[in-house]
């Protein structure tokens, strides 16, 4: 039985800090803007198209991946600028509408550059290759990504916690004016929460595409959606939510993904019922109950005064 | 030459005029109130020297330079502290913090500000590690004040101070006013408590839906029939 569910485990635990990475963008973003940033699940995939024509161009893979992560981060950066610091005191609808459009305009671009043909990841070396743990044999990247996961969770924790950004992020996510008042500079306070968001995507992205081989524009999607239903589900505003919340999504889904094999060798069921082919809609399922049960997710605040 | 000096002020929010032009002079050291009625424009007035809201018309001379156009954190820097209506402090930050922050601006260091704000607030000191939304009402006015006076301001507006304050806590922070304004801090104080203010304003203007009424000092408009009727029958507003 352990056997069997733990290979399932392993890639649900590696997926779920996939989804973690990006999920943190779209807690912090939705913490300091009260905006649900459609764009970045595209940020990701974006990541992802960024470091295949990086690499193709021949340069080593130390040089590449910084570069990619640094490519992201100024993506975020200039998303903000240009699609929602001018809407600032715009009605939040307007600046979701505007979210959107970025989000159609990197996936535009991106069909633009590559015909809309799927594009190869680069194999990176080491991440790459096979390890075999217990029962499982699987890629080392899914074997890292919970551990850097974590390391950079703590760092970020620690950041917002003890330094004097990190205190200017906490205060401009419930007060503009007031922030205003102490000196802050508010507009460089919220790119610092999209670069650090995006930047997350980026090192995300690497991990994520080295396990799924090809992206295409619409690569961000389903992740994106999903890092986004993690962020809800731990209770958006709240970093340790999106990142356990994260985790269980990636988890239950890949349980479920192996439920028919798990259930099959346990003898529970004689043939195959096709359960995977309902992993994405009982992500989805469990969103709805916990929101049902706890209309704040996981760790989410009481108030919703901005909302 | 003015510490402040409001020249016919107009701030007019989605069309609607708050403010009418008016003018406004602060001298360095003194306590100036600014009174008037519930929606009179006193915080308008305030928010519009803090760079928060955009003129209409006017200027506003700080220390002999133009601030107004200016964005809030130039007008912080040059030495403008604010208590905003309603304490305004960060709840999701101790007390520590909201004292800390600030001194958003200043680099060098925060400890004999510290000690100074502890020393009007003992009870902040007690409580430097819990969240300021766990503060009393007092208590958190007291953060308001203190977080305002960590950056060593010259001119130090506040908004209400005593609004929703029981008298006793009331009688604290005007005597912390005065003792501010001895240590010589400018002080522009908006009161809805026209009476307490009054006592100890060096010089007073009574604000009417948007338009500056009577001018006096504190001692004079105390004793002017007119304000008397109009502020200073009840007073006390929770
Ligand atoms: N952000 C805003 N948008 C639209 N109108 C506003 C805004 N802020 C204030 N006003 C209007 O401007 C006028 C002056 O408001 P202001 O807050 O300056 O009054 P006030 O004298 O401080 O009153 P109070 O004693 O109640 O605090 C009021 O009519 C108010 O409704
Ligand atoms: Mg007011």
């Amino acid at each position: 039985m352990w056997n069997t569910v733990f290979p399932y485990l392993l890639s649900g635990i590696s997926v779920g800090g996939q989804y973690a990475l990006i999920a943190i963008g779209y807690t912090m973003v939705y913490g300091i803007l009260r905006l649900i940033n459609f764009a970045h699940g595209d940020v990701f995939m974006v990541a992802g198209i960024i470091m295949i024509y990086i690499s193709a161009s021949g340069m080593p893979l130390y040089v590449c991946i910084p570069l990619v992560i640094l490519f992201t981060a100024l993506i975020g950066f200039l998303i903000e600028r240009v699609a929602y610091k001018p809407l600032r005191s715009a009605p939040r609808m307007s600046v979701m509408i505007s979210a959107i459009g970025v989000s159609y305009t990197l996936q535009n671009l991106v069909l633009y550059i590559t015909g809309g043909l799927n594009k190869q990841y680069p194999t990176i070396p080491w991440i790459s290759d096979s390890v075999t743990i217990g029962p499982a044999t699987t890629k080392i990247v899914t074997v890292v990504t919970p551990f850097l996961t974590i390391f950079l969770v703590v760092a970020l924790v620690l950041l917002i916690n003890k330094t004097k950004i990190g205190m200017a992020m906490r205060a401009v996510s419930k007060d503009f004016e007031t922030s205003q008042l102490m000196g802050i500079n508010i507009n460089s306070v919220i790119s610092t929460t999209f670069v650090i968001g995006s930047f997350l995507a980026g090192v995300g992205s690497i991990l994520y595409f080295t396990n799924y081989n090809t992206v295409i524009q619409t690569s961000g999607a389903m992740p994106g959606l999903k890092a986004f239903v993690a962020a809800v589900f731990g209770g958006i505003g709240s970093i340790p939510g999106a990142v356990i919340g994260a985790f269980i999504i990636g988890i239950v889904e890949n349980i479920i993904k192996g439920m028919d094999v798990i259930l099959f060798k346990s003898g529970v069921i004689a043939r195959p019922l096709g359960l995977a082919t309902f992993s994405d809609a009982f992500t989805f399922a469990l969103l709805i109950i916990i929101l049902v049960v706890k209309p704040t997710g996981l760790f989410g605040e009481k108030a919703t005064d901005k909302v | 030459m003015s510490l402040l000096y409001v020249d016919n002020l107009k701030v007019s929010y989605g069309g609607i005029e708050a403010l009418k032009g008016i003018s406004i002079r602060v001298e360095k050291g003194e306590i100036v109130t600014l009174i008037g009625a519930n929606g009179a424009g006193k915080s308008t007035t305030l928010r519009a020297i803090s760079g928060l809201v955009p003129l209409k018309e006017g200027t506003i001379t700080y220390d002999g330079q133009v601030i107004s156009g200016q964005t809030p954190q130039k007008i912080v820097s040059e030495g403008i502290g604010m208590v905003p209506e309603g304490r305004r402090v960060f709840p999701n930050l101790t007390v520590l913090e909201n004292l800390k922050i600030g001194a958003y601006l200043r680099k060098d260091d925060l400890q004999p500000d510290l000690e100074h704000v502890y020393q009007l607030f003992p009870r902040l000191q007690e409580r430097s590690w819990q969240l300021a939304g766990t503060l009393s009402g007092g208590e958190q006015q007291m953060l308001a004040v203190g977080r305002a006076l960590m950056m060593r301001p010259k001119l130090l507006m506040m908004d209400e101070p005593s609004l929703g304050l029981a008298p006793k806590v009331i009688q604290d922070i005007f005597s912390i006013i005065q003792r501010l304004h001895e240590e010589g801090i400018t002080i522009l104080l908006v009161e809805q408590n026209a009476n307490a203010a009054l006592k100890i304003a060096d010089s007073a203007y009574v604000l009417e839906t948007g338009s500056l009424g009577m001018h006096g000092t504190g001692m004079e408009l105390l004793g002017d029939e007119r304000v008397k009727e109009a502020y200073l029958g009840k007073t006390t507003r929770t």
